[in-house]
């Protein structure tokens, strides 16, 4: 056995770096058009909203403590729980995943300089602004009180017009940032990845952004469109989805649903990459069913753009659709049982590190199948029928957008930080953050299943008094919960100045952006980085070197 | 940045042998005093991503046209007892203009390939009064309706779509107006460097198809 030694490509920038463009603070709050300050852009902008979501979850929460209603009036209430699922949606699982994990590790990944193109890239990150500022200033003007979801005629009659319209515009200027994002997205990983590297050779996150882009592309227009039925509806005084004026209500309910749940794919489909990027590094096991998991990521592309209606079994949906959408919905468990088992079969047997990335990254693959399992019963049509609108819904849905999308960011969050940063995050404290994490999550959400079938209805401030103590519960978990991001936030913040220095790999992982400096160089690497070996050859008898640089084991 | 077109070359050959063979790749590491970064320059991917974003926006029409379809098919009567008849002879006429226009913007498309730059400017000012006159027409025909945007729900999707459509023709026109002018710079396009005219020539084409979907759907039909 030959051991050869590899040139570490960043080991120049160590020895020169005056001869670096060097990042100054002030190029992030700038258009800049580096992927990677436009990946930290959108990290930070989003976890600021991620942090004003909270604090409306826990208003409501706090609300939902006692069951009169005590803490705010009625339409207050109303607002709050509207604009908490609004901005976590729109300005923090779709924006951070997307924009941010995306744009930081994609080119990285496939080992390009940037993305295909920057300006645009740029442009998409500056309209979250506008859009935030809009349904940020909604607030003082009576923002939207008709749930995320806007149906009219509920959303036509508020006495908040002006406020329903910033909501609407809002939405509109974000889907926009989402499209042109995703348009960049996929033109980088189909056109841009370095000579040698196919399709088959590409870390599961591209995959699954390729995905999620697909997705963003053929939905978002379609809410865009519906969008602006509605702002005609609401200001010129037309009557699309007015019935009073002859419209029809189901039509919107269709338009929104059509972006809506693929909107749920675009929130966890990148959070699956990540979890398979995750997984194999820290199990030091190659990743299984590499294929199957790549060719699931399509397949949920596909079948969750004819998934939609099953968000209408009680809107009038006739039988025939409502089994039509029944099946489908029930067939998407099949592919994300396929990534379930492949990651299950990844950690089996391996040498596994419980850092808090992996901490992060088992607690998501825990609760995203209890989420999934519940989603699996919302989509029988009788139990849907039965629990429709009520607190079963909202433990489900938390589960899969808590429980899976945020735990995969905060894995993420873990593992690339010290890329990203170029300084370790303190152990100590991410793992009270996880305990934290996982105990207040489940406190808080696993007692909703029994709330909603108990037949508790979601949306409201008041409630029948036999509910009280597991509310309580629920009200406890999500004071835990808004606690834990504290030493996240500390921890975070802390180490950006303060952590020990990150070597290039310390993790020693094979993905490309593991190749280059920590934090990485303007324009990526130095030389051309090279393909040594495919993204998940772990446990081939591979070492590193002191930069974390691989050491090919060439069996001869 | 900028790069030696050598050195890219280079780069590229490097990293195919070493694909075939790690060890082979590795005995010609770069020397370290190359300092510069070199950039692997990337094929023109405009078009590309145009193409692509364009099927984003042909999403937004297929969204609304499956919307105006439903309340059609729903609708004990199409349109709405009362709703005066719509004139079908100037919007056919309309349609003739617009959709030759996307034979005319072709030829420009064609001229630039033979680095003819005075042939384009020609079509695409031919492109852009065809264009004027397909939206004045639009602009009189709301003028004679006798219905209003409010008047039902026929009246509204008509307007809604027409005025959306309507809306990225006039986009079209700054397009092709912006284009048009840059090309009376000297050099601005040449026979290997013309992205803006085919892009305005794509944009063009999709705004035309969206119309005869439109014009089928709303007179026709």
């Amino acid at each position: 056995m030959t051991q050869t030694q590899i040139q570490p490509i960043s080991a120049a920038s160590n020895q020169n770096p005056s001869e670096h463009p060097e990042r100054h603070w002030r190029d992030y709050f700038t258009f800049c058009v580096d992927h990677k300050v436009i990946g930290i852009q959108y990290l930070v902008t989003t976890f600021f909203f991620y942090l004003v979501g909270g604090v409306l979850a826990s208003i409501v929460r706090g609300e939902l403590a006692t069951p009169d209603q005590d803490l705010l009036p009625p339409g207050v209430y109303n607002q709050m729980f509207t604009m908490h699922g609004t901005i976590m949606i729109f300005l923090w699982i779709v924006p951070a995943v997307t924009g941010g994990f995306g744009n930081y590790l994609i080119p990285l990944m496939i080992g390009a300089r940037d993305m295909a193109f920057p300006k645009l890239n740029a442009i998409a990150f500056w309209l979250i602004i506008p859009g935030a500022l809009m349904l940020m200033g909604s607030f003082f003007v009576g923002s939207s009180e008709s749930g995320w979801t806007a149906y009219p005629p509920l959303s036509l009659i508020t006495e908040f017009k002006v406020g329903q319209a910033l909501w609407i515009f809002s939405i509109i200027v974000l889907g926009t940032s989402s499209i042109l994002a995703a348009v960049n997205f996929v033109v980088t990983i189909w056109a841009m990845r370095m000579p040698g590297m196919g399709l088959f050779q590409m870390p599961l996150f591209c995959w699954s952004m390729l995905a999620t882009s697909c997705l963003v592309i053929v939905a978002t227009p379609v809410l865009a469109g519906a969008m602006t039925l509605l702002a005609f509806d609401l200001l010129a005084g037309t009557s699309f989805f007015n019935p009073t004026g002859g419209g029809n209500p189901v039509v919107y309910q269709h338009l929104f649903w059509f972006y809506s749940h693929p909107a749920v794919y675009v929130m966890i489909l990148p959070v699956f990459g990540m979890i398979s990027e995750i997984l194999p590094v820290h199990s030091r096991k190659p990743i299984f069913g590499y294929k199957a998991i790549a060719y699931s990521s399509m397949f949920i592309c596909v079948l969750g753009l004819v998934v939609w209606a099953h968000h209408m079994f009680t809107s009038g949906t006739p039988d025939w659709l409502r089994v039509f959408f029944m099946i489908a919905t029930l067939l998407i468990a099949v592919p994300t049982g396929i990534k379930v088992f492949s990651w299950v079969a990844t950690i089996w047997g391996g040498k596994l590190r419980l850092n808090s990335a992996m901490l992060f990254a088992l607690g998501f693959v825990s609760m995203f199948v209890v989420g999934g399992l519940s989603g699996v019963t919302l989509a029988s049509v009788p139990i849907d029928i039965h629990v429709h609108d009520t607190y079963y819904v909202v433990a489900h849905f938390h589960y899969v957008l808590f429980g899976g999308s945020v735990f995969g960011i905060y894995a993420g969050f873990y593992h690339w930080y010290p890329k990203i940063v170029g300084r370790m995050l303190n152990e100590f404290w991410g793992k009270v953050h996880f305990v934290l994490t996982f105990v207040g999550f489940n406190l808080c959400f696993f007692p909703m299943h029994i709330l909603g079938l108990q037949g508790m209805p979601r949306r409201v401030a008041q409630y029948d008094p036999q509910f009280a103590t597991i509310n309580q519960i629920c009200s406890f978990g999500a004071f835990i919960l808004a606690i834990s991001t504290f030493p996240f936030l500390f921890n975070a913040v802390w180490c950006w100045f303060k952590g020990e220095k990150a070597i290039a790999n310390p993790w020693h992982a094979l993905t490309l952006e593991w190749t280059t400096a920590s934090p990485p160089i303007v324009e990526n690497w130095e030389n051309e980085p090279e393909l040594l070996t495919d993204p998940y050859d772990y446990g081939m008898g591979h070492t590193y070197d002191q930069q974390g640089h691989v050491i090919l084991a060439n069996a001869s | 940045m900028q790069t030696s077109p050598a050195i890219t070359t280079d780069l590229i050959a490097d990293s195919v042998t070493e694909e075939l063979n790690p060890a082979i790749a590795h005995s010609n590491t770069h020397s370290p005093a190359q300092s510069h970064p070199a950039h692997a320059e990337h094929p023109d991917l405009r078009r590309f991503g145009l193409l692509v974003f364009l099927f984003s926006e042909g999403m937004l029409f297929v969204g609304l046209f499956v919307a105006y379809l439903t309340f059609r098919s729903v609708a004990t009567s199409w349109p709405p007892e009362g709703t005066p008849k719509l004139e079908v002879l100037l919007p056919a006429v309309n349609t003739v203009i617009l959709v030759s226009s996307s034979f005319v913007i072709h030829q420009a498309d064609i001229a630039i390939k033979k680095d003819n730059i005075k042939a384009v400017r020609w079509w695409f000012a031919a492109t852009f009064i065809m264009g004027a006159v397909f939206l004045a027409g639009q602009i009189y025909e709301y003028q004679h309706l006798e219905f209003g945007l409010t008047t039902n729900l026929f009246a509204s999707t008509f307007y809604v779509l027409t005025g959306f459509h309507g809306f990225h023709v006039f986009v079209g026109l700054m397009i092709i107006a912006s284009v048009g002018l840059r090309s009376l710079k000297p050099g601005a396009f040449l026979e290997g460097k013309h992205y803006g005219i085919e892009a305005a020539s794509i944009y063009w084409h999709f705004v035309d198809v969206i119309w005869v979907v439109l014009f089928l759907m709303l007179y026709i039909l």
